[in-house]
């Protein structure tokens, strides 16, 4: 019992910054939910994978005139998520382009110019945290912000959930009432602060993890948007206490630990899960009578 | 009154190229009209135009006693994504948007609606069921009662029986007739012309400009049906601006 005691509980009761990397990862997993699912729903993976590369240019522009400032680098990340998110909808509009090249070619700009800017302008030590994050170390400012991305996020959902739904799923439907593009709209700034949020735990590059890799597991395991929710909130913060645990005992970096604790449980859903799980498929039960 | 559509020498089309030319035209209230044409004779391009989803390069539609929020849009069924984790009764009931709008209850009466609506198209019980699960055929089902719920007085369907078999086509079919009964305005776009010499009383035979327009008899005559399989499918680069003027 006490060493169940000691591998569980004790790092987060003895621990504060323990328990905040805690507090915060678990508020994004819940938030992260619903957006990744529809991310996953919608085929736009590689989309919230963009969004969170552009943020890293915005970051270091942020970090360069304002130091490491969590207010700074969130103002600027989130503009520069929006930015590219307009840029990547008018590249694939007006040039031949398709969606994704479009957004593939986003993504390694903002990526290199991110890099560059801060491994000129900084130090790899700066670099590291941008890029991976600092879970363990969230300050009180990172924290209120993490909570109030995670709020905004529900109470945003709770009020539009018929008009994103719907815009996600037919999207011409709702154009005659003026309500296709603000839907699409609420979606695409939601996704940005959520990603802003994830960025100072997770980092710019790991961000999208905690989006994609849940709502991916969620999957195999309910087929309506409401079930599909709850449980990648569900796989999200089991991935994080995980992660979390595996850092503190093993001495590993937090962010990469909750990303592959995420991408491990995704791997046991794909070949465990009860729908369409490979193993399932197995021991194919008799069939039913209709 | 019923909802009317006018057409006044309208052309639609994408990036100056007319997918539908100098059409000018009436459904009337209350009419229920099937648009025929080969592929690419613009049919689907003119529902969009009436839809407003679409603007018109050149001319104008007109649309009398109805407002763009009174229109109920079958697309087609491609269009959407079937694997999509949305259930039967969230489908449906996106029709109610016009009832309930973002903040409106989803009350008893809305409940009622939806049952009504299912029960209308023979899926009794299938609320909870993810789209996932349907066929071809019962999908159409939920979007015929995504139309119903809907409640509009102009209805445009895109290709309704595509795919779909003898036993959903007329159970469809008896939808459309009570619509029909109710003095809504129905545009359908459809290919087999034996189902449309049956139940649709007017005809428009497109192949991007109007070949006829009229009663379906008149309309889908042998003559007729001759020049608008004539219609060539082209698309010049370096046609010329058309001189044609209103």
């Amino acid at each position: 019992m006490d060493a169940l005691y000691a591998a569980l509980i004790a790092p987060f009761a003895d621990y504060a910054f323990m328990l905040r990397a805690l507090i915060g990862t678990i508020a994004l997993s819940i938030s992260a939910a619903p957006i990744g699912v529809l991310l996953v729903a919608r085929r736009m993976s590689l989309v919230g994978d963009t969004m969170s590369h552009a943020i890293l240019p915005g970051v270091a522009i942020g970090f360069l005139i304002f130091g490491f400032s969590v207010t700074a680098l969130t103002a600027a990340g989130f503009l520069a998520g929006l930015l590219v998110a307009l840029g990547a909808g008018f590249a694939s509009r007006v040039t031949p382009l398709k969606e994704d090249a479009a957004f593939a070619s986003l993504y390694l700009i903002s990526l290199s110019a991110g890099v560059l800017i801060l491994s000129v302008n900084g130090t790899n030590i700066d670099l590291l945290h941008i890029l991976f994050g600092t879970v363990l170390s969230l300050n009180n400012t990172a924290l209120v912000l993490t909570g109030l991305v995670a709020t905004a996020t529900i109470l945003a959902f709770a009020l539009f959930y018929r008009p994103i739904l719907a815009e996600s799923f037919d999207p011409g439907f709702l154009r005659p009432f003026g309500w296709s593009s603000p839907a699409y709209a609420v979606f695409v700034v939601l996704l940005a602060i959520n990603l802003v949020g994830a960025f100072h735990a997770l980092g710019t590059l790991m961000a999208v993890g905690l989006l994609i890799l849940p709502a991916s597991t969620a999957r195999f395991f309910a087929d309506t948007f409401d079930g599909q929710v709850l449980w990648a909130a569900l796989t999200a913060s089991a991935a994080t206490l995980v992660g979390l645990l595996v850092s503190f005992h093993f001495d590993a970096p937090a962010g990469p630990a909750i990303i592959l604790s995420a991408g491990l449980l995704h791997i046991a859903a794909i070949l465990f899960g009860p729908r369409d799980g490979q193993i399932q498929r197995l021991f194919s039960h008799h069939h039913l009578q209709g | 009154m019923s909802a009317s559509v006018e057409l006044r020498d309208l052309t639609l089309g994408y990036r100056r190229h007319p997918a539908v030319h100098h059409v000018s035209g009436q459904f009337a209230p209350g009419s229920l009209t099937a648009i025929v044409g080969p592929n690419g004779a613009g049919k689907t391009t003119l529902l969009r135009g009436i839809a407003g989803t679409l603007k018109p390069l050149d001319g104008e539609i007109v649309r009398h006693h109805c407002r763009r929020g009174d229109i109920a849009y079958l697309p087609q069924q491609a269009d959407l994504d079937r694997s999509f984790p949305i259930s039967v009764g969230d489908t449906i009931a996106m029709g109610l948007w016009r009832r309930t709008g973002l903040f409106g209850a989803f009350g008893r009466d809305c409940r009622e609606r939806l049952a009504t609506a299912l029960s209308a198209v023979g899926l009794e019980g299938f609320a909870p069921r993810p789209i996932a699960t349907l066929s071809g055929g019962q999908l159409q089902r939920v979007l015929f009662a995504r139309l119903l719920v809907q409640d509009a007085s102009l209805i445009l369907l895109d290709e309704p029986f595509a795919a779909i078999d003898a036993k959903t086509q007329s159970d469809l079919i008896g939808v459309i007739r009570r619509w029909h009964g109710d003095g809504r305005t129905i545009i359908a776009v459809l290919h087999d012309l034996e189902t449309v010499r049956a139940h649709f009383p007017q005809a428009l035979l497109l192949a991007r400009e109007a070949i006829a327009w009229g009663p379906t008899a008149e309309a889908l005559a042998p003559a007729h049906l001759l020049s608008a399989r004539r219609m060539s499918e082209r698309w010049v680069d370096d046609a010329p601006a058309c001189e044609r003027v209103a």
